[in-house]
Formats: C-alpha cells, structure tokens, sequence
C-alpha cells in the first residue's frame, strides 16, 4: 500500500487546514443529534470514545511503528482514576478529565521508559505485560479499585465552565461533551502528526537504524508518542467511566488492547483518520450482522477479519487509495499525452 | 515454615500447572520458532480441542477414546489453518498476523457456540487415575500425578524428537535458515506444515488432559493465552526447553505467590515476564536472534 506523502505543511499550512477539518468534523458531529434518537445518542458517544482511543493507539502504531499490546493499561488508569476521584467526591468534570490525563501520561512515562528500547514482538510482549499486570492490580487490590466488580455507580458532576452550571444528566448534554472532548483532542493528535515532530516520527517508523545513523534520539521520540498516546488513552478511559458510570477490570484485559489494534488494521493504521474509519465500520457491521444472523455474526465477522488480514493489507484506506491512485493514473494516462510512457524510454543498456 | 505434607501439595499443584502450561507453550514456541508466527489462536484450539473431547467421550463414555481421537483431529485443524492462512503472512508484520489469528478466534468460537451452543461442559477422568494417593501422609488425586507424569514423558519424547531423529534435524535446520534448508532440498513448507499440525496436537493433548480438571466454557481460551505467551517469553521465544522452564516457574509462582504475597498472586507472573524482557529481552533460554 502506498501512503501519502506527507509533507511538512508549515505553522500556516497545517493551521489552515486543521482548521477546515475541525470545522468540517464539528459540523458533521453536529448534525449527528438531530438524525438519531436519544438511545443512539450514547452510542454515539461510544463509539466517539472508542475512535479516540484507537487514534491514540495508531499514534503509536501507524505513525510511529510500535505495536503496543497493552493500551488498555492506560486507558484503564485513566478511566480507575477518575472513577476514584467522583466517588471521592471530586465534582470539578475538567479536572477529573485533566486527572485521567496526566495519570496515564506519567504510568506511559514510566512504563513507556521500559518498553521503547526494544523492537517489534518484544515491545508488544513487554507492553502485553504491563496491560496484564494493570488488570491483575485492578482485580485484586480489592481495597481501592472493588476487585473484579470494579467501581460502581460513578457520580457524573455537571460541568461548571466560566461560572456556569451545566447538568450533564441528559443524553444530549453529554454528547456534546464527549464530542467537544474528541474533536479536541483528535485535533491536538493531528497537529502531532503532521509537525515535524510527527515526520521524525515517521522517519524511525520506515528505519529505526537509519534515523539513528542521521542524529535523532530514536529512544527519546518514541517515548515521548508513548507518553502521548498513554495520555489520550487515559482521557478516552475517563471518558467511558463517565458514560457508563462504572470502572471494570475489563476496562484492563488485553481483549481490550486487542481492540485498537484490530480497528486500527481493518481502517487503515497508516491514515490519520484511518482508524476511526475502522471503529465505526467494525460497529456498523456488528450491528448489522448481529440483527441478522443472530447467533453466527461472529462466524462472518472472522472471514471479514480473515479477509482483512490477507487481502486488504492496508485496510479500508489503504484498499480505497490503491483503487484511487489507479483511477488516477488512468485518467493521466489518457491526458498526458507529451511525457513518454514507461515502455517508451529507451534506456541506454537497450541500445547495446 | 510450613509442615512437609502442606509443602508438598503445594509443589504438585504447582507442578500441575506446570504441566498444563507446558503443554500448550511448548506448541506455541514450536510455531514461534519455526513458522515465526505468534499465534494467538493457539489458545482457541486448545479450547475446540477440550469441546471435542468432551463431545467424544460423551459418545464413548471413555476418556482414552476421546484421547485417541482429539489430537490427530486437531493436528488436522493445525496442518490446514497452515496451509490455508499462516503460509500467507510469514513475511507480513507481526500486526497482520495478529489480525489474522484474530480473525481465527472468532471463528472458532463461533463454531463451537453453533455446535455446542454456550453451556458449560466438562468431562471426567478414566476410572483407573479416579483414586487418591497418598503423599506424606496426605490425599493426593492419582490423576494429577499420572497427569505431570504423562507431560514429563511428552516433554522428553518432545526433545528426542527435535534432538534424536533425522525429522527432527530436518525442523530444526528449517528453523535455523528456511532458504538453506529448502536450497539443500528440503520441502519446507512440507515441514512448515508439519511442525504447525504437532503444535496444534500438543495444544489438543493438553485440551484433553486438562478437560476434567476444569470447566469447558466459551473464554477459557482467553486465562491461558497470555499466561502461555509468559511462559513462551521467559523461556525465551522458540525455545523448547525454556517453555519447560518458564512453565515450572509460572506453575510455581501461581502456587507459592497465593502463599507468599496472596493479593498480588497473578501479577507477579507478569512481572517476571516484564523483568525478563527488560534485562534479557532473548529470554533464559533464548539466544539472541536465532530460532530454536
């Protein structure tokens, strides 16, 4: 599959256009409450909080090539911290959320300082580790996060902002928190893609080696997008104790790094937006499947996934971009009429 | 400390556990090392494996039958998910493999609801081993000593296979350089297949041993993954006899961390999986890229 290039926009150029996507994004999510029903509105949300989470993910995975097995520690130190502070008494949302965030940044420092010297399998053996390590102290510090039942009835505070009370009880109310949240974030995760900091990035993905040999701390950025994909994950956990007003040591299983990982792949992990695409694709298809062949979605979604896994390598994205990028050059093809065809140049071996 | 005959159950349950882990790790090294696949649905076919012997032995009312029957059927399984899917993404990264692994589990899972729908199953043990024995003075199920026995012998049939035989040269040369072996004439995918359908077989045997010490359930799979995938990275991944170590060790540390530190019992087997990666990422075993 071949990406696109990614050029270094410049301050203005990437302002510009995160600005037309923002915009776009925040209008399409806008709409969103005004086609479906209440119900569907905290689906919604759901589904607004999985897409973060597997953004954060493939911060890790498509952009800097690190398959991190264990996510969901994070996600759950997130979610675990701002459940203990609400039942705590905490009542101040955005410091809860602010709570979830850093928490989870300082476990990814930490845990995040382990990981990153080593490659491939290793990596996403030694995160496997550290998720599953998380889920066992959830399960089993029972005093503090209730064992396997987890935290349970989690108060959701209103939102005081700007000296006003906002009640988030309703569907609604809190709908556009979470989208609010997301975009933000979703926004903040593509600014680091695009920067210089996310081409480097880029550069260890291709060749750890070679971005060494070229002078860059291949270490020190990989940590620090661990720190930052750790961070999201904790806000997307948070996120979710505050939907479902529980905190479980699911939230910590590596089923539950399994996820981002899955969608990530089915989307398209090296597409900024790829693995959203891949959430609400793999949602889509669960719900449609499931109210159909009630009892062997599973079956057809393992020969989709199977599928994926052998077929369509770069996911959804990369499947559409190789169908594009033909189309593309077909039609130039038809146009460019002056340049010389590959079978036309005669190299300078052929004469002999 | 404590009394000898306590101490005593306790290194057997730990050596029980031991024998279960080994069985379904050594598979998955096996695997790991040759194909170089991680293969997250080994634990699914250990799982199918347990349904079908529990199926069997139902039909028979004998527990050697569905024995007889369980690991020839999977090592079957095994051969075909090789040679339909895994010959595929060797040269894929690992996330693809993953993917597609994945994709496995959920058909198997949704094969064994449509066959045997979501009740729990079990299965019991051959009258002969239904008795106890005692150690130091204390009652001991004859099953789980016939049982770490049994796996004792498969271990050591294991290595003087890969050590003693000429097939057994033959998987390891393909192991150690695929594209030498096959220069000097050796089917290696023959061999690739060869080596999933014995992992597979090894994951089924342990399916069935293990099946009347347990609940035969939908995620039953998912409690013995990653604690294989520990053992596999302790051992050092690809390596048979670190399986068997890494083995001893988790089954020991399940049985003597609930004594030494009961409230951090299952996270201290990931903490030794972690300390291993970080100070000897090759494992106890391993040797630094090489296979086998």
């Amino acid at each position: 599959m071949s990406e696109p290039v990614y050029r270094y926009l410049g301050a203005r150029g990437a302002l510009r256009r995160a600005m037309v996507g923002g915009v776009l994004a925040a209008a399409v999510l806008a709409l969103v409450p005004a086609v479906v029903s209440p119900f569907q509105l905290l689906f919604a949300a759901e589904m607004l909080i999985q897409c973060l989470f597997a953004l954060a993910f493939n911060l890790l995975f498509g952009i800097t090539g690190l398959l991190s097995f264990g996510q969901a520690a994070y996600f759950g130190v997130g979610g675990y911290l701002a459940a203990l502070a609400l039942v705590h008494g905490w009542t101040g949302i955005l410091g809860v959320l602010l709570l979830s965030t850093v928490g989870a940044a300082l476990a990814g420092l930490v845990l995040g300082y382990c990981c990153v010297r080593l490659n491939e399998i290793y990596f996403a053996m030694l995160t496997l580790a550290f998720g599953q390590m998380h889920y066992a102290g959830a399960r089993q510090w029972a005093d503090v996060t209730g064992g396997s039942d987890g935290i349970l009835r989690v108060p959701r505070p209103p939102l005081r902002l700007l000296g006003l009370t906002l009640p988030l009880d309703t569907g609604l109310a809190f709908y556009v928190l979470v989208a609010t949240v997301v975009l933000l974030t979703t926004l903040f995760l593509w600014g680091v893609a695009t920067s210089p900091f996310g081409l480097m990035l880029r550069a260890i993905r291709e060749k750890p080696e070679r971005a060494e040999f070229v002078g860059i701390p291949v270490h020190h950025y990989r940590l620090a997008a661990f720190v930052l994909s750790a961070a999201c994950a904790g806000l997307a956990g948070a996120l979710v104790v505050l939907l479902g007003h529980t905190a479980t040591p699911e939230m910590l299983f590596w089923t539950k790094s399994a996820e981002p990982v899955i969608m990530s792949l089915l989307g398209g992990a090296k597409v900024f937006l790829g693995p959203a695409l891949g959430v609400l694709v793999y949602a889509w298809l669960k719900e449609w499947l499931s109210s159909r062949l009630v009892d062997y979605w599973m079956l057809v979604m393992g020969l989709i996934v199977i599928g994926c896994g052998l077929f369509f390598r770069g996911g959804i994205c990369g499947a559409l971009a190789v169908w594009w990028s033909a189309r593309l050059a077909q039609r130039m093809s038809y146009v460019s009429t002056r340049d010389p065809q590959p079978d036309q140049i005669v190299r300078p071996d052929d004469s002999r | 400390m404590m009394p000898a005959d306590s101490l005593a159950a306790y290194v057997l349950n730990g050596l029980v556990q031991a024998s279960c882990l080994f069985l379904v790790a050594s598979g998955l090294t096996l695997i790991f090392g040759v194909l170089g696949i991680l293969n997250f649905a080994h634990a699914a076919l250990f799982m199918l494996a347990a349904y079908l012997a529990a199926q069997v032995s139902a039909w028979s009312g004998s527990f050697w039958v569905a024995l007889l029957v369980a690991p020839p059927v999977l090592a079957l399984v095994g051969a075909g998910l090789e040679w339909g899917l895994l010959r595929r993404v060797y040269d894929a990264p690992v996330a693809y493999q993953l993917l597609l692994t994945f994709g496995v589990i959920l058909l198997i899972k949704d094969l064994i609801k449509l066959l045997w729908g979501t009740a729990w199953k079990t299965f019991s043990e051959p009258p002969v081993f239904s008795g106890t024995l005692v150690v130091l003075g204390r009652p001991y199920p004859l099953y789980n000593v016939a049982y770490i026995g049994c796996v004792l012998l498969i271990g050591l049939a294991l290595w003087a296979f890969l050590h003693l035989t000429r097939t057994g040269k033959v998987v390891r040369a393909a192991a150690a350089d695929r594209d030498m072996a096959n220069a000097v004439g050796i089917n290696v995918p023959l061999v690739y297949t060869g080596v999933c359908a014995l992992g597979t077989a090894l994951a089924a045997i342990m399916g069935v041993f293990h099946g009347p010490m347990m609940n035969i359930h939908l995620d039953v799979d998912q409690d013995y993954v990653v604690e294989a995938f520990a053992v596999v990275v302790i051992g050092g991944l690809g390596s048979v006899p670190g399986a068997l170590l890494g083995a001893l060790l988790v089954g020991m540390l399940d049985a003597f961390g609930i004594l030494i530190i009961p409230r951090f019992q299952m996270a201290f087997i990931y903490m030794v999986m972690a300390a291993v990666l970080v100070f000897r990422p090759q494992g106890l075993f391993g040797m630094r890229e090489t296979r086998v």
